[in-house]
């Protein structure tokens, strides 16, 4: 709950909780602030651009798509993303099979590569209506899937994170990576939506 | 459940058709309540890993279980699904998870 500007609102079990634990590891000496606020920055920093660049290497590149596809947690590892831990498994949309991700359980998430998962990819509307109205949910975030379409709802249950591999839009001949990457959102790797051109796109040089 | 389940042999491939187990034991399970029981096909094999249900109580969780990704109906999980009838979901299911 938001409280009002300007009004305080005391901390929750949970906030509590969280204070107080970081303030003993730190007065025992365990970890240090500047730690905790190094490791929060770079959490911070990570963003869905690392996702999107893979994504755009594999439009362009066919044997970086297969090696994508056969290890993601590789493939990310080739463009410099260091994963550790991270078993990464991507799965592709075609003309006929749409792919979508939830953690029904948690909020399991390819956060190396995409970020901080969205509020709403952990909130549990979403976790638990989109195993069993995949397609209500998909249209009410604008993407209306064609019933002749297959749909998969990947659940990362257990110890693999998931990422999609979108079709690259038509009208995107001989674009460069780093413009092909730009249409690939958060949510476009998450499975929620697909790239599209945008209506007005800046004009730039490719 | 016989030893063999137990252990760090994966005894399905791609391609079986498998079972989760109808239980509702304590404790942190990674097997969510609304795939025990229903039927799908072992879409691959992840590798093993170390048990959650043993990990929450703050022990190894070994030996390492052998994972399977398994590939449901979506028709036969939810009574009443509205869409393609090839519409499916896949979840992460561990061996002692599997009852045959």
């Amino acid at each position: 709950m938001k409280p009002a500007a300007g009004r305080y609102a005391p901390y929750n079990y949970f906030q509590l909780m969280e204070v107080s634990l970081r303030e003993l590891l730190v007065e025992k000496g365990i970890v240090t602030e500047d730690a905790i606020a190094g490791a929060m920055a770079a959490m911070r920093a990570r963003g869905p651009e690392r996702g999107a660049a893979m994504v755009a290497r594999a439009w362009t590149d066919p044997a970086y798509k297969a090696r994508l596809l056969e290890s993601g947690s590789r493939a990310a590892e080739e463009l410099g993303f260091e994963v550790p831990g991270l078993r990464l498994i991507v799965v592709e949309n075609t003309p006929a099979t749409h792919n979508v991700i939830v953690c029904t359980l948690c909020s399991c998430y390819p956060r190396m590569l995409l970020g901080l998962p969205p509020e709403w990819y952990k909130s549990r509307p979403y976790r638990s209506r989109v195993v069993r109205e995949p397609r209500k949910v998909l249209a009410e975030f604008g993407l209306e899937l064609p019933a002749r379409v297959q749909l998969r709802v990947h659940d990362s249950n257990a110890d693999m994170r998931y990422m999609v591999l979108p079709m690259r839009p038509a009208g995107t001949e001989g674009w460069s990576e780093a413009r092909l990457a730009e249409l690939v959102t958060r949510d476009c790797l998450i499975g929620v939506a697909v790239p599209k051109i945008p209506k007005n796109p800046k004009t730039r040089k490719s | 459940m016989t030893v063999e389940k137990m252990g760090t042999v994966p005894l399905y491939n791609v391609g079986d058709r498998i079972r989760v187990r109808k239980a509702a034991p304590l404790g942190h399970i990674r097997t969510p309540f609304y795939i025990r029981g229903h039927a799908g096909v072992v879409e691959r094999v992840c590798g093993a890993f170390p048990n959650p249900e043993e990990l929450a109580q703050q022990r190894d969780g070994l030996p390492a279980r052998p994972l399977y990704r398994v590939r449901f109906r979506q028709r036969d999980v939810w009574p009443g699904y509205r869409g393609n009838p090839a519409d499916v979901i896949e979840l992460e299911i561990f061996q002692h998870w599997i009852e045959a």
